[in-house]
């Protein structure tokens, strides 16, 4: 009888926190990011802090499985290329609960990853602990963070550019236009913008 | 691109008829009656909706075949629509699906499923101007429903099942 009730319990405390965590917390412009500690698809762990030379991050929610995600995989590598070196590289953080989707587990990262030769680690949110307190809500989402005395400040959240279907088409470098303004100093010009995504599985 | 495919068919039309090019181009570009899709940009889709009856209530949703949770709630708001359009109650799903899937994916699923309720493509990249006019708070994040009649609004950036989906539409109607 005692146990009924825990267990009882313990579900209205599961469906209260799961049914009414609020739509759109997680991070504003201008928070201190959470590092994190998260396995890569070469078995290694990976933390923000390891980037003893990295100036900023570009942190991107990303999956196998959105046809979104899989428009933009390309660019997002792009954007590794470009800024790595420059001291802003690429951190993709795979957040969809894998056995809702099969086609994001390790295996299938680790495939996806060696098909399209990203040069960028690609994180397992292995537990769903990471993308809810930065507020993600789909893929592909973008976090730009620089790095600063107190932690890693967010500096843009949104979308990477304005057009999902045609790279060449692409008027607005959102991620970008962020992290050259923060290379050379200045306030990002457009620090949130908006896209159509993938809800995150959970 | 719509208005190139659109000339190159006039072209090829005013040569004569006949050949596989010209049918290729009827097949995919023209709307045909028993097959025709709507796709707006958003603008379009604004103008479209403001043409509708301003005595109902619309139950807008934001979907795409590719997206599970919205093709699984796909049914309830098939049913709200069967039930509720002596009340005043209308569905649109609004697919987000992408324009080269919309004969391949698209068409395909809504023959299957046979859809009862009123399917339109919205077809905009500019998505950062866009969505914010849907409403301030969505993140861009799909499945996402709007109701809205002439005295209220409501936005949900969420999943439902039937009774969530039921209990919301009955406040718009008493």
């Amino acid at each position: 009888m005692k146990n009924t009730f825990k267990t009882l319990l313990a579900i209205v405390a599961f469906i209260a926190t799961t049914a009414f965590t609020p739509v759109g917390t997680g991070y504003d412009i201008g928070d201190i990011a959470t590092d994190f500690k998260l396995e890569n698809i070469d078995g290694k762990m990976v933390s923000m802090a390891d980037f003893k030379d990295a100036k900023g991050f570009i942190v991107v929610f990303t999956c196998n499985t959105c046809p979104y995600a899989v428009a933009y995989e390309d660019r997002v590598e792009a954007l590794n290329k470009k800024y790595a070196d420059k001291g802003y590289p690429v951190i993709a953080i795979m957040p969809n609960n894998t056995d809702v989707k099969p086609g994001d587990n390790m295996a299938a990262m680790k495939a996806r990853a060696k098909a399209k030769g990203f040069t960028f680690p690609y994180l397992m949110d292995k537990g769903q602990k990471i993308y809810p307190q930065y507020g993600a809500t789909k893929t592909p989402h973008v976090y730009v963070l620089e790095k600063t005395k107190k932690g890693p400040l967010v500096k843009y959240i949104g979308a990477i550019d304005d057009n999902y279907k045609d790279a060449s088409a692409v008027t607005k470098t959102y991620v970008e236009d962020a992290v050259d303004a923060l290379l050379v100093g200045k306030e990002v010009p457009e620090a949130k913008t908006r896209a159509i995504g993938c809800s995150i599985k959970v | 691109m719509k208005h190139m495919a659109l000339i190159i068919t006039i072209v090829l039309m005013s040569f004569g008829n006949g050949t596989s090019q010209i049918n290729y181009f009827e097949e995919t570009h023209l709307n045909r009656p028993d097959n025709s899709l709507k796709v707006f940009n958003f603008e379009e889709l604004q103008s479209y909706l403001s043409t509708k009856d301003a005595k109902k209530t619309y139950v807008i949703n934001f979907w795409a075949t590719w997206c599970a949770p919205c093709v699984k709630e796909l049914p309830y708001f098939e049913q709200l629509n069967a039930k509720y359009s002596n009340h005043n109650v209308e569905v649109i799903l609004v697919s987000l699906d992408f324009p080269k899937q919309i004969e391949t994916k698209l068409k395909p699923f809504l023959k299957k499923n046979a859809l009862k309720s009123e399917v339109v493509v919205l077809d905009d990249v500019d998505s950062n101007t866009w969505i914010p006019k849907v409403n301030k708070n969505w993140s861009g994040a799909i499945p996402a429903t709007l109701i809205y009649n002439k005295d209220k609004k409501a936005f949900y950036e969420r999943s439902f099942n039937y009774q969530e989906l039921e209990t919301e539409v009955k406040q718009f109607i008493k």
